[in-house]
């Protein structure tokens, strides 16, 4: 094994993981104020159509991104209205917002289909980027960069800041915030926005870096991956880092072991792996003794504040 | 203290003048005048519904009055939110409380603040304030490892921190131990003589006599007298409260040389989670036509024994429990109840009663073993129906029918409900925790009674409660439940309160410690 090699691996590792990583970290804030959304695919769908689009027609990257988030926004504010103002059931919504989403990237994407990306290279100067041991750290695309601060960013805002704090509050006990006279429904909006943003920036990673074109359910599942991700991290911001990089791994043998050949295990089996280890983990977190996983108290539950 | 030397021609600190506030179908408060002086502690009285939690929500701005108008020193007052009460000086500590269970007391203060502050400053102003008002607490503890009593001590520093003109109390002392009540009292007289007004709420008429300058009275919405409760006899207030004259259960004669119904010998159980408790080679004794009461402060093993008598958690051994010398002790709730016990745990709804499901089918899921009810595992109906329907009827539950849903119940009508379920089973043995947390006087009267005739017709009675003065009226001999052990059993004619609320306290030392005026411990 070489050192090209590990690094080449590595480089990979990072780039997978990090939509990944975005759209978790996204659904961390809103869990953490007690609304499940599922429909974290379908916003990253919307996200990475919108991303790719809008990139394309203005030539400009940047401008893609913000209407990858907005588009996202867009999206989760169909959620926000119908689980917040109209109490539908959260789980039924979020996978309406999935199938949705589905449909809409590809209504949209009819006309973009075979067309490259616009290239989107690194921020920083190409003797970095191109160094052969340097681009473990400078050779990313801007979203790897965003990732890591936004996912230590967050730790930050949930434990240490009084706004973090009041979210949590949220999430924990609606009635009481409610009582004390915290807009419980107001922070629920603002944090499904935030999640929504986020998960549409995750999609953009996809359509202008990733794979860079716009396919159908080019997303391919990863937005589960990222609700399971949060599950698995017990709602916690550096544990979200670790269990990100842990998918990505995987993911990463998978790729390497259909590009080898190697068929003595076939590739389908590590494809699978990712989701044959979330199921593996979730169960035995969850049969540890019960109160081990710090789910918000409130996650899932309507608030209705005239009760 | 200045509430002797008041003059009257002070103006109110907060004046209430013909409030109305409707909900669909019933009138909550109509026509109310309230006035409370700087420095009074004003005593508010009413039975559930009458209207006492509704007005205190007009005045801390979580619901909007229809009609009338406020003064707060004169000046005309309107609070939209509860952000705008505190900003005008009115803290309130609620009856249940908004804590967050998974976060530390600091955390939970510093929620209760509108404006930010750093967690040093906070530390320091929380030490500041336990110091000055002898509240002892670790501003670092995870909320759901403090006792109730711990628990209120929050929410009383956290409205102490805004140095409040008029602080509301929601039934504060319901779940305290005597010496706890003592510590909050002197800590409320001294608020008083600084000038804080106070607006105590309680059904604890004793404590009303005790404590406070004034007392208004509501009954129906509407406020029916206005009287100095050092006047009165907590009879007397009683009285005016309900509107007519309530019979005090009779006990008769005690009984505690009937043949043995229940015994556990020895039972030890693990804590079931985290923030329970573990049992401790618990052992005792209940007779045929006997009431034998459980004091403790609240989280030292009361749930957890009420879920062992229940069946909820299993002994590990058979003949831990024996119902009248069957064991039973690896048996579940439904054999058990085919053995002749019943039991009613403290949470009524979600634990004993199930929120959206109708009276008649809350009937049926704890009765269709003894009552048959479910003949060849298909629902008897209208069996349910007329079972719930006798219940209602026996036990004057404020209900719509067998077919209102438990949930839209007051908690003094479910509660009554739910005993009236068990008892008219004709248990052997009957297991009751909290028999009567929040509810009125006279529903109270009414579930002790029903508690007493149960236990002269021949059933042996199990009561776990936190109120010592119910367990005093009600038993024939009691026991103190502290950290997962009980205590030896005291007749109760023979051992004074004072005695009983040490044991509670158990190893609570600085509950005795800045009491005071205690005797030292044994």
């Amino acid at each position: 094994m070489t050192w090209t090699f590990l690094i080449d691996a590595l480089v990979t590792v990072i780039g997978i993981t990090t939509p990944i990583l975005l759209a978790a970290s996204g659904e961390l804030v809103v869990e953490k104020s007690g609304v499940i959304n599922l429909g974290i695919e379908g916003m990253m769908l919307v996200g990475a159509i919108t991303g790719f689009a809008v990139a394309f027609e203005f030539s400009n990257p940047w401008i893609g991104i913000g209407a990858a988030a907005l588009a996202g926004v867009a999206t989760s504010m169909i959620f926000a209205v119908l689980v917040l103002s109209l109490g539908t059931n959260q789980v039924a919504t979020g996978l309406a917002l999935t199938i949705f989403g589905i449909g809409l990237s590809s209504l949209i994407g009819t006309n973009y289909t075979g067309f490259a990306a616009l290239p989107f290279d690194p921020p920083f100067p190409d003797a970095l980027v191109q160094h052969p041991i340097w681009r473990v750290i400078f050779g990313h695309s801007v979203f790897v960069y965003f990732a890591f601060l936004l996912v230590f960013t967050i730790g930050w805002f949930l434990s240490s800041t009084r706004a973090g704090l009041v979210l949590r509050s949220v999430g924990e006990n609606d009635f009481s915030a409610h009582s004390i006279g915290y807009p419980v429904v107001a922070i629920r909006f603002a944090a499904i926005a935030f999640g929504g943003a986020i998960a549409g920036i995750a999609g953009a990673n996809f359509s202008m870096v990733i794979t860079p074109m716009w396919a159908e359910q080019m997303t391919a599942g990863r937005g589960w991956i990222a609700l399971a991700l949060v599950v698995f991290a017990g709602w916690r911001a550096g544990r979200l880092l670790a269990g990100a990089y842990f998918f990505g791994v995987l993911m990463t043998l998978e790729l390497y072991a259909k590009a080898s050949g190697y068929a003595i295990i076939p590739s389908q089996f590590w494809a699978a792996m990712p989701y044959l280890i979330a199921v593996a983990v979730l169960a035995f977190i969850s049969s540890r003794d019960g109160k081990s996983g710090k789910e918000p108290a409130c996650l899932g539950k309507p608030f209705l504040p005239n009760g | 203290m200045t509430t002797n030397a008041r003059p009257r021609d002070w103006i109110a600190r907060l004046e209430m003048r013909s409030i109305t506030k409707a909900f669909p179908g019933v009138i909550a408060n109509s026509d109310v005048h309230l006035s409370v002086q700087p420095g009074e502690i004003h005593a508010l009285l009413g039975e559930n519904g009458a209207g006492k939690s509704t007005l205190v929500k007009m005045i801390y701005g979580i619901m909007a009055p229809d009609s009338g108008t406020m003064l707060w020193e004169g000046q005309e007052y309107r609070a939209p939110n509860p952000r705008a009460a505190r900003k005008q000086g009115i803290g309130m500590v609620f009856q249940h409380f908004s804590l967050f269970e998974a976060m530390d007391v600091v955390e939970n203060i510093a929620l209760g603040l509108d404006s930010a502050i750093s967690r040093s400053a906070l530390d320091r102003e929380i030490r500041a304030v336990m110091d000055k008002y002898g509240l002892r607490l670790d501003p670092r503890r995870i909320i759901a490892t403090l006792s109730v009593g711990e628990r209120q001590r929050i929410e009383i520093v956290r409205a102490l921190l805004l140095n409040p003109c008029l602080l509301i109390m929601d039934e504060p002392t319901s779940v305290l131990t005597p010496q706890e009540v003592e510590d909050l009292f002197v800590t409320l007289r001294r608020l008083a003589s600084e000038g804080c007004s106070i607006l105590y709420i309680s059904h604890k008429l004793h404590e009303i006599v005790e404590l406070c300058d004034r007392a208004t009275i509501l009954r129906g919405g509407k406020v029916v007298a206005t009287c100095d409760p050092r006047k009165e006899t907590p009879r007397s207030m009683g009285e005016m409260m309900i509107g007519s004259d309530f019979a005090d259960p009779a006990r008769g004669v005690a009984n505690t040389q009937g043949a043995v119904r229940l015994s556990m010998r020895d039972l030890s159980l693990p804590k079931p989670d985290d923030f329970g408790v573990a049992l401790q080679s618990i052992s005792f004794d209940v007779h045929a036509g006997e009431i034998f009461g459980i004091a403790g402060v609240a989280g030292n093993g009361q749930n957890e024994l009420l879920d062992a008598l229940s069946g909820e958690s299993l002994a590990d051994r058979n003949d831990a429990i024996r119902i009248d010398k069957d064991p039973m002790g690896r048996l579940g709730p439904t054999k058990r109840r085919a053995l002749g016990l019943c039991a009613v745990p403290e949470e009524r709804n979600g634990h004993a009663a199930i929120g959206n499901f109708t009276l008649a089918d809350n009937a049926f899921l704890s009765a269709r073993t003894r009552m048959g009810l479910d003949p060849n595992g298909i629902i008897d109906r209208s069996g349910a129906e007329a079972y719930a329907q006798a219940v209602i009827k026996r036990f004057s539950v404020k209900a719509l029918g067998p077919r209102a849903l438990a949930g839209s119940l007051s908690g003094g009508n479910l509660q009554k409900f739910i005993m009236g379920r068990e008892i008219l089973q004709n248990p052997s043995v009957l297991v009751i925790c909290q028999p009567t947390w929040g509810v009125d006087a006279g529903s109270a009267a009414a579930i002790h009674q029903a508690i007493i005739d149960l236990a002269n017709a021949g059933s042996a009675v199990i009561v776990i409660s936190q109120d010592l003065d119910e367990l005093l009226r009600l038993c024939d001999r009691l026991s103190v439940i502290n950290g997962g052990k009980l205590s030896a059993s005291r007749v109760v004619n023979e051992v004074s309160v004072e005695e009983l609320g040490l044991l509670m306290g158990g190893h609570h030392d600085q509950t005795i410690a800045s009491g005071g005026t205690h005797a030292p411990r044994a």
